[in-house]
């Protein structure tokens, strides 16, 4: 099956110094998420999928289309927003977005009728007739999303696309974005630093250190996989019966010390029933730790893991837990 | 994706052909050319001597008319080839002030912006992106160079005949080309000093400086070393004997110093000297590398991202 995105011993190199390192792998998710501290190479990949800068060995695909041999194909089908500002001066938006929808190749008339249906789809329809120059940061940043998606590309690649934006602005994006993914019209590939947003937006991660592949991971997989790891402090009471009890829902259990029970939960089990076998065994329950798999302790494990190799994270992402070192307290 | 449904959608419909795809960028860039009042003028003022020309042709050809303005046709310019290199020289003339007017912000606007990576995210390469703002200086300089003086040499022609069009024929190759080498070395040039400086004011006085003072300096150095050498460093002079030589009036001795002569170079010396003007495949050389630098620079600059190794 053809990846959006596949990536074949990929690497980039300025001068002497390699950017992006052998990277291998398919992406295939509706909107994956591109992580990594700075300089990881998040920008890089994205400039190198778009043509920006020649592979020094390896290629990519993109739907199916080498990116060295294909490019013009492949730009075609891509649309892109940019971290920076971007804009072209004294120019008003709806026509900044028509110049962009003729050079994605929409002859003229149809190119005015998308434009203006793209700002008043990110939200800009009141305001685009004033010049881009004199938009806010939030505008400016609507402004871009509606330029990439213009020509209605398959995949949109959006490079930190809620940077400075305020509160309201960002949910805008972000729920923008979602309803996107949702359509099931086109791919998304999101890099940005905001763990938050590429959680709210994205089904699969692409975690890149040092110009490797620190983690590739199904975040769709992993919500439906639905793994509770749960933590209890307990005092008094029948100690070895609660935690039999518990074994006989089918909870898997491991005790650490006198009190403490490490649990992973079934999903046809609820809080409440510990609760109530706490009580049928006499058994306080002063303590309760959720410790589940968020974004934050992939990117985190991935982060310690650092220069892994490929193959083992490539096989470590399909669904499977990599980490679960963030705790929540479920408090009592 | 309709205003009304808020969707979003792809486009499903025709799209342009992949070739014509660059000449979006000039359509653009003109509209916004002529906005300018001051460019609008200039440009207008630019068909001042076609209009001029036109008159000499047609009075050559009216009795009447010279009767009427008690001119006798001898007194007029003669409609040939040196008629038409002045025309072309003059009309280039013109030409350079509008690139002046027109190219500094072509490139170095879209990179103070950087709007470079939106460009060339599309379907449209690099190469493209420099031929659509090429395309901008090579259409108005066209219709101010080689397409009126091809109109008067139609105009010409009409009036005097096939033996004089078969007899001259040669000169609409001299017209087109020479005015193509002019608007080619302008826009490479101009784009090229537009890529390097992000300020349009500063951008246009490079431009005018690379005219000016390698000519003046070139000046300096003929008349020092009493030579023609110092032309090949004057984008005047050389695309001057270019023109000569496509005209067929192109004379390489322009000078001669018999005598004693005085300069900070020679302290009255006796001197026998011949000024030779460049060869002309000099000067068509001294063009082409110019055009080649330009399109080294072009390629540097004009990047998406610059790449800091």
């Amino acid at each position: 099956m053809t990846g959006v995105i596949e990536l074949e011993q990929l690497s980039v190199t300025f001068g002497k110094r390699p950017i992006l390192k052998s990277l291998d792998g398919v992406l295939n998710g509706r909107a994956i998420g591109l992580l990594g501290p700075n300089g990881a190479g998040k920008t890089t990949l994205i400039h190198t999928l778009l043509g920006f800068h020649p592979p020094t060995s390896g290629t990519a695909r993109i739907f199916g289309q080498d990116i060295t041999t294909d490019a013009k194909q492949v730009r075609a089908t891509v649309g892109y927003m940019p971290e920076s500002d971007s804009f072209i001066a004294k120019m008003s938006c709806v026509h900044f977005v028509r110049l962009m929808a003729e050079l994605s190749g929409i002859p003229a008339n149809h190119a005015l009728e998308r434009a203006h249906e793209a700002l008043f789809y990110v939200g800009l329809g009141e305001a685009r007739y004033r010049p881009v120059d004199s938009y806010s940061l939030g505008m400016k940043q609507l402004a871009k999303l509606a330029q990439a998606i213009v020509h209605g590309p398959k995949l949109i690649i959006l490079d930190e696309p809620t940077n400075g934006l305020d509160p309201p602005t960002r949910s805008r994006m972000i729920s923008l974005i979602r309803q996107i993914r949702d359509g099931g019209r086109a791919r998304i590939l999101l890099s940005s630093h905001l763990l938050r947003d590429v959680e709210e937006c994205c089904d699969e991660i692409l975690v890149l250190k040092d110009g490797h592949i620190a983690a590739n991971c199904n975040l769709e997989e992993e919500r439906k996989a639905n793994r509770k790891f749960i933590e209890l402090e307990t005092r008094g009471g029948d100690r070895s019966g609660f935690v039999n009890a518990i074994g006989g829902l089918g909870c898997e259990y491991a005790l650490s010390g006198e009190r403490r029970i490490k649990l992973i939960m079934q999903e046809t089990i609820e809080i409440s029933d510990l609760y109530r076998i706490a009580l049928d065994h006499d058994v306080q329950i002063r303590r309760l730790n959720f410790k589940r798999d968020s974004l934050e302790d992939i990117f985190l494990k991935a982060m310690e893991n650092g220069n892994t190799t490929n193959g083992a994270e490539m096989s470590a992402s399909n669904g499977n837990a990599q980490a679960n070192g963030g705790t929540g307290d479920g408090g009592l | 994706m309709a205003v009304y449904e808020h969707l979003y959608g792809a486009y499903e419909g025709k799209s342009q052909s992949e070739w014509s795809r660059f000449l979006v960028i000039p359509r653009y860039a003109l509209r916004e050319v002529f906005k300018s009042k001051l460019f609008t003028t200039i440009f207008i003022l630019c068909f001042i001597y076609p209009l001029v020309a036109a008159i000499l042709v047609y009075l050559h050809h009216n009795a009447n008319a010279l009767a009427l303005l008690q001119i006798n046709v001898r007194e007029l310019l003669p409609i040939d080839a040196s008629f038409f290199q002045t025309f072309v020289e003059m009309q280039c003339a013109f030409g350079f002030i509008l690139t002046v007017l027109v190219a500094p912000p072509l490139i170095s606007r879209d990179l103070s912006n950087n709007a470079l990576p939106l460009y060339l995210c599309r379907p449209l390469s690099r190469a493209e992106y420099v031929l659509g703002k090429m395309a901008v200086i090579v259409f108005l300089l066209s219709l101010v160079t080689w397409v009126p003086g091809l109109l008067i040499f139609l105009f010409q022609a009409s009036l005097a005949g096939v033996a004089w069009t078969w007899a001259n024929l040669w000169m609409t190759w001299a017209i087109f080309f020479g005015c193509m080498a002019w608007i080619i070395l302008m826009s490479l040039l101009s784009l090229a000093v537009s890529s390097l400086v992000k300020w349009r004011v500063v951008a246009s006085g490079a431009l005018l400086g690379l005219m000016f003072v390698p000519s003046a300096f070139g000046a300096i150095v003929n008349e020092l070393f009493l030579t023609r050498l110092g032309h090949l460093i004057s984008l005047w002079a050389t695309m001057k004997s270019i023109w000569s030589g496509l005209f067929g009036l192109f004379v390489r001795q322009t000078g001669a110093v018999r005598g004693r002569v005085t300069t900070p170079i020679y302290d009255n010396e006796l001197v026998d000297i011949v000024m030779l003007e460049p060869p002309l495949w000099v000067s068509w050389l001294a063009i082409a590398l110019i055009c080649a630098v330009c399109i080294w620079l072009l390629s540097r600059k004009v990047r998406a991202y610059e790449v800091i190794k």
